[in-house]
């Protein structure tokens, strides 16, 4: 048993693997909390989905695809941010078709791309087993630099998420902080393909903040709970992935889910129960 | 209760003028190219409580986006004096659907809202900062409610808490939009006292409303729009016949006339 759960870290690749997985685990839900509750769970999907051109031209180039991933990221965040606002189409639509359009553009690089050899299963499923040096040193990076968007932006965040009209009144510029959010997004989804892959990274951001949200009273409770539920799923993931063979975005997602299935099933109860306690008391 | 000992005023910040006022000259809004205000004239001199009656559509929200100043104006002249910068003299108690009620925030995290211009990004709430919080909540008499989460509280108690909110922030002009919606007429009792020692204070109160009963007693003046101004002044005078007819059709008079909001038929 012992062995199973420490043996596997002989290896270095499984070192790093760890910490891109906690790193993710984290970081993913601590975002996501305000993907669930803004409902903007359908642009991170799209974001996730859209650096797949950037990150085939990486690999075509011989640079990182993870590292290429982040401009590519924020360029995109900023233009589904802005076409959002500027269109006549509804936003969904509007997200949807750059969403589209990108992925397939992607996906048309691949198949031409037949001098190289790239892992398509890897881009899409996630890979945390074959994470390298600079990716996990640029997971580092990127977790420092969102921790301390998330930091100082944290009381307008909060504000702008609750009452946007309020808080324009109240002098907040909310269109920087929308850009803010979105941009802060772009890098955690980037740091989330490197496990959950692109398909899947989507699954980390919100499951495990569902689950929070269900659990914990308040939104920092939920950011808290959902990074624990997230890491825990992570790993557990990660392990699957080792022993069972797994692409580990789908191990990941699968763990995550769980747990939010249970907690829904036992949050009704509680949930019920702390309603009685609240009406006796009043 | 803590702020009703205060007169009016005497609680200005030293370098801060006391007596807000607004006043809109010939102010035109448009809204995706069709006028949604037009010629909109009016003053308000500082310790008033004003309703702002009209139907829905009327453009009751768009005048407090034009006044609050996050909706531009294309003419004439919105003037806020003697309160200060905007941002900081003026809050919006917002509509009821424009919260985002997804969002999970106790009625303390509210009112510490707030006071997000006087705390720098780098800094965590302190001591100084709970404690303007806890006196604000504890004038709305919701300061044992503080952890209850907004969805958790009734419609009143949530503008209430809203309106703790505003004063957090020291507002000398606070903006109400349907304020009323959804509130039971014992808790609007409750609000209106809490807006009238505001108003005694000297502050300015607008409560946009379409709603016309317990209007006339309770409000200093009132103005009347539907896309322009009808009337503007104390009840008794603003909700003449004509005025209500222009606002709500023949069914707004046998409304007033029914409940002595109007006699005087002019005709």
């Amino acid at each position: 048993m012992i062995d199973h759960i420490v043996g596997p870290f002989q290896y270095s690749f499984m070192v790093r693997a760890l910490i891109v997985s906690v790193l993710v685990g984290v970081m993913c839900p601590v975002l996501g909390a305000y993907v669930i509750t803004r409902g903007r769970a359908f642009m991170g999907d799209a974001l996730a989905h859209s650096v797949l051109p950037a990150m085939v031209a990486a690999f075509l180039l011989g640079i990182s695809p993870f590292v290429a991933a982040v401009p590519a990221g924020i360029a995109i965040a900023l233009l589904m941010g802005s076409v959002a606002r500027r269109t006549g189409i509804s936003e969904d639509t509007s997200i949807g078709i750059l969403f589209a359009g990108l992925f397939a553009l992607g996906l048309v690089m691949l198949s031409k791309a037949t001098n190289v050899t790239v892992d398509i299963e890897d881009l899409l499923l996630g890979q945390v087993l074959a994470v390298s040096r600079t990716d996990v040193l640029a997971s580092l990076v990127l977790t420092a630099v969102v921790l301390a968007g998330l930091y100082a932006f944290h009381r307008q965040l909060v504000y702008t998420t609750f009452d946007p009209v309020g808080a324009l009144v109240a002098g907040i510029r909310t269109g920087l902080v929308e850009y803010v959010l979105l941009g802060l997004l772009a890098l955690v989804i980037v740091i989330g393909i490197q496990a959950a892959g692109i398909v899947l990274v989507m699954a980390m951001l919100i499951t495990p903040a569902a689950t929070g949200y269900l659990l914990a009273r308040r939104f920092v409770g939920v950011m808290m709970i959902g990074a624990v539920i997230g890491a825990v799923s992570a790993v557990s993931g990660l392990y699957l992935s080792f022993h069972a063979d797994l692409p580990s975005g789908p191990a990941m997602a699968l763990v995550a889910t769980a747990f939010f299935g249970v907690a829904a099933t036992g949050s009704r109860r509680w949930r019920a129960a702390t309603r009685e306690g609240v009406e006796v008391a009043a | 209760m803590l702020g009703r000992r205060r007169s009016a005023g005497r609680d200005c910040d030293a370098g801060r003028q006391c007596d807000p006022a607004i006043s809109l000259e010939a102010v035109v809004v448009e809204h995706d190219g069709l006028q949604a205000l037009e010629d909109v004239t009016f003053a308000v001199p500082s310790g008033t409580l004003m309703g702002v009656v009209g139907p829905n559509g009327a453009g009751k929200s768009t005048l407090f986006d034009a006044i609050a100043g996050v909706h531009p104006i294309a003419s004439g002249q919105v003037t806020l004096s003697g309160a200060g910068r905007r941002r900081e003299a003026l809050a919006y108690v917002p509509q009821r659907d424009s919260i985002n009620w997804r969002f999970p925030a106790t009625a303390l995290d509210v009112v510490m809202m707030g006071l997000i211009r006087r705390i720098p990004w780098y800094r965590r709430p302190g001591r100084q900062h709970r404690d303007v919080a806890r006196s604000c909540l504890e004038r709305v008499r919701l300061w044992d409610r503080r952890g209850a989460l907004m969805t958790e509280l009734s419609s009143g108690q949530r503008q209430r808490v809203f309106i703790a909110r505003a004063l957090a922030q020291d507002a000398r002009i606070l903006l109400l939009d349907e304020a009323f919606s959804g509130v039971d007429v014992a808790a609007q009792e409750g609000i209106v006292r809490v807006l009238q020692s505001l108003r005694d204070e000297g502050r300015i109160v607008l409560l946009a409303t379409h709603d016309l009963t317990n209007l006339a007693q309770r409000f200093d003046q009132v103005l009347c729009i539907n896309r322009h101004v009808c009337a503007c002044g104390p009840p008794a005078e603003a909700f003449t016949p004509d005025v209500l007819e222009e606002l709500y059709g023949s069914h707004g008079v046998e409304f007033a006339e029914e409940s002595g909001l109007s006699t005087r038929r002019r005709s």
